[in-house]
């Protein structure tokens, strides 16, 4: 069951991270050219590659108890960043993630620039799929090598991304337009839930805790946060609304 | 010196993000889940429940600021 959960959790992230990663992709590779934007992306994927290749089997020699904690610790307040972030944008307090908007000022941003060639690459094209390749992957290497340590399966955790990846690749590929009708933001609900039960979950066995029914407190910790992440939304709403009524 | 400040300053926006409470609410729960553990008084029910109160007063502050 957690093998499921870590598949899920590592496929969902990588969506989120690669919908976002594609759009800049789009911008350079349909204003720039494809050769230089695609040199970048494989480059930026490469990079993101070794991290997970040289910090995965890294932090499976530390042992399982304090590796947990401390994991458990960073997957637990970086899941409930993601959360926060979702539970704030359900409620309206804060703009949806919108990838034709962006891709309209990344497109505008990329026609502007000049021509710089080095190496043979349009540098813009280049660096531009690099780093927007490499830094939305970067959260996705981080939960790739914190979920996978922490479960003991680094393997499944990369299939997972991987996985993710090629259906977003080969979406952008067939579509050539940003992937606006993804639900970015009960995607993201639900990866911080993950997020947040596992690291819950792992963070206080580390800590010495044990937790009644074993793994199946996971399924538990899943079911709290969800509750009560969906009663501090309608709560929001609620004020929200309250708020802007009496301000009309 | 400036690349170690940009550096010290990634990690902390990529890890701790917009709300420093939420993680030194964290860090307080997992220690005195490890001190009651270690006293062997059942600890499961600490974290999760400071989790829950620490985000609801985190998206509370949000709200504020962003009503203003």
């Amino acid at each position: 069951m957690s093998g499921l959960f870590l598949f899920l959790a590592t496929f969902l992230a990588s969506a989120v991270e690669m919908v976002e990663a594609l759009t800049i992709v789009l911008a350079a590779g349909l204003t720039r050219g494809w050769r230089s934007t695609l040199i970048g992306v494989a480059a930026g994927l490469a990079v993101l590659a070794v991290i997970v290749a040289i910090l995965g089997p890294a932090l499976t020699v530390i042992p399982i108890d304090a590796l947990r904690l401390v994991v458990g610790g960073l997957l637990l307040v970086f899941g409930l960043q993601w959360l926060r972030k979702a539970i704030l944008r359900a409620s309206g307090y804060q703009a949806l993630h919108d990838e034709s908007a962006i891709f309209e000022r990344q497109r505008a941003t990329a026609l502007a620039s000049g021509q710089e060639v080095r190496a043979g690459l349009d540098w813009y094209a280049f660096t531009l799929a690099f780093k927007g390749v490499l830094l939305e992957g970067l959260e996705v290497a981080f939960i790739v090598v914190t979920f996978g340590a922490s479960a003991n399966n680094i393997a499944l955790a990369s299939v997972g991304a991987v996985a993710a990846i090629l259906v977003v690749l080969v979406t952008g590929v067939v579509i050539r337009a940003p992937l606006s009708r993804v639900p970015e933001n009960t995607l993201k609900f639900v990866v911080g839930l993950l997020l947040t039960s596992f690291g819950t979950f792992w963070a206080a066995e580390g800590a010495g805790a044990s937790w009644p029914a074993s793994d199946g407190a996971i399924v538990g910790l899943l079911i709290f946060y969800a509750a009560i992440s969906f009663i501090y939304v309608r709560t929001l709403q609620r004020r929200r609304t309250l708020n802007l009524r009496a301000a009309a | 010196m400036n690349f170690l400040r940009s550096f010290g300053l990634f990690w902390y926006d990529f890890i701790i993000g917009d709300d420093w409470t939420i993680a030194a609410a964290v860090v307080a729960a997992l220690a005195v889940t490890g001190l009651l553990a270690h006293q062997h008084v059942t600890a499961w029910w600490l974290l999760p429940l400071v989790v829950a109160v620490f985000l609801g007063y985190s998206l509370w502050r949000a709200a504020n600021a962003r009503s203003r």
